[in-house]
């Protein structure tokens, strides 16, 4: 028996999960499970309790109300991935979730489980900054919302109090005819990301960047957003010297060093992907191409 | 059952394997792959690394391929289970994924087979005309140490044309 005994809990409703996660100590709440069982089999934690969320079908849901798109915190990574709305109204989810893991795991794992977890190279986490998305938290005082920049309190360790659970996300999706792109080098299909980058175009007068969002992964405890570079971007001509102009913004960030890779490499793959990203939003249709 | 307050705790939980439905009880932090093995006699779902990165235990949880280390076997009550014991029919005669890797050596030892058949119903289900840079990465969350691959990308490739076929000609 490769998990340690705990005593395990199945709430059906968003407020049974937060009675039990505010009344009991040493809990730890079970989402897709995707990075929390690997944890429990070689018993890196030891939580006295398990809150298996998956029985909350209320946090299943992919919406659109009023111009803003909302995704329950245990809605599957599969399901994102293949959902028609998101498709049509913000294909870099899609493009990012193609890199994450394997198809057998984003059956099981969830956009939620995916955000609390945090790690530093993990994709949705950057997709959602440069989404600038709002996390949904609901505790027993009720809910409050944490925007995206704000959300890695440390390393993987998000600003959730331990009496709270993230419900939902939720971002304003781009406009029609901006341009995305999630690229990352990984030493196999499925790893984790040495560095990856989610990027957003959208397009200006007479042929400008209108606006873009720039996240890395793999470069600090959380996603870091490129102030510096999509500063660079906003009002030029996206030619491939602009283009290179603001990748290189990325040549001097403070990247961290692991066994994977010293903060050098990390710096230029930071720069290359980041050029690599731009070039391939630039591409889609009606985000314009270089000059 | 254990008295209550004392660990560890049990449940009694429905899964349907193969079609055939079974209640047992199992303690709640036991895996579907060791439920699978241990409770049930389903063997053929190996257990390789125990945390979701070789794939050999990967089974069908609702027609959707799932690690069976990754999931707990309380979380897969009232689920139908697919494992490769369930991938032949009931005569005996293999699937089509079955017989193309038999024919193409595409297993040495087999101990990762399992979970790379059941993977593979999924993705061809999906995607039934892959190319063969499709299935290569389809196949990367599947863990081989001894074909090196050549073998299995072969005969999934072969057993997307037999699908295609055997399913054209029941296709009114």
């Amino acid at each position: 028996m490769k998990p340690p005994p705990f005593r395990y809990h199945d709430p059906g409703t968003v407020d049974e999960a937060v009675a039990l996660v505010s009344s009991l100590d040493n809990a730890k709440l079970l989402a897709g499970g995707q990075s929390l069982m690997p944890m429990l089999n070689m018993r890196y934690v030891l939580p006295d309790h398990l809150i298996d969320l998956n029985r909350i079908t209320d946090l299943s849901y992919i919406e659109e109300s009023g111009g803003r798109v909302t995704i329950g915190a245990v809605t599957r990574q599969r399901d994102i991935e293949r959902s028609d709305l998101l498709r049509r109204r913000c294909p870099l989810l899609r493009k990012a979730l193609r890199q994450v893991g394997h198809p057998q795991t984003r059956n099981r794992g969830t956009i939620g489980g995916s955000l609390c977890h945090l790690d530093p190279s993990a994709e949705l986490p950057a997709a959602l900054a440069a989404l600038d998305a709002t996390v949904h938290v609901v505790g027993p005082n009720g809910a409050r919302d944490v925007p995206m920049a704000d959300f890695p309190a440390f390393y993987m360790t998000p600003a959730i109090e331990h009496d709270e659970i993230l419900g939902a996300v939720s971002f304003d999706p781009w406009p029609a005819g901006h341009g995305s792109a999630f690229v990352e080098f990984a030493r196999r299909p499925g790893d984790f990301a040495i560095v990856g980058v989610a990027a957003l175009l959208e397009p200006g007068p007479d042929g400008t960047v209108g606006r873009a969002a720039i996240a890395l992964a793999g470069v600090g405890p959380g996603p870091v957003r490129c102030a510096a570079a999509e500063e660079r971007l906003a009002g030029r001509a996206p030619d491939a010297d602009a283009i290179r102009a603001a990748a290189l913004t990325c040549a001097d960030i403070e990247a961290m060093e692991d066994i994977h890779a010293p903060s050098s490499y990390r710096r230029h793959l930071a720069v290359e992907l980041t050029s690599r990203a731009l070039h391939a939003a630039l591409a889609e249709p009606g985000a314009g191409s270089p000059k | 059952m254990t008295g209550v307050g004392e660990l560890p705790e049990t449940r009694s939980v429905t899964l349907s394997v193969n079609g055939e439905r079974h209640e047992i009880d199992v303690e709640t932090r036991m895996t579907l792959a060791d439920c699978l093995r241990r409770k049930l006699g389903k063997t053929g779902t190996h257990l390789g690394c125990e945390h979701g990165v070789c794939g050999a235990c990967t089974v069908l949880v609702d027609g959707r391929s799932a690690r069976g280390c990754l999931m707990l076997a309380v979380q897969a009550n009232g689920a139908e289970i697919t494992t490769v014991e369930g991938l032949a029919s009931r005569g005996g005669e293999w699937h089509p994924l079955q017989q193309a890797f038999h024919e193409h050596h595409a297993l040495q030892c087999g101990f990762c087979t399992a979970g790379i058949l059941t993977s593979m119903v999924e993705f061809l289900g999906e995607n039934p005309d892959p190319t063969e840079d499709e299935v290569r990465e389809a196949l990367s969350g599947n863990i081989c140490r001894c074909t090196g691959y050549q073998g299995i990308v072969r005969a999934v490739l072969d057993a997307a044309g037999r699908l295609r076929a055997r399913n054209g000609a029941i296709a009114p």
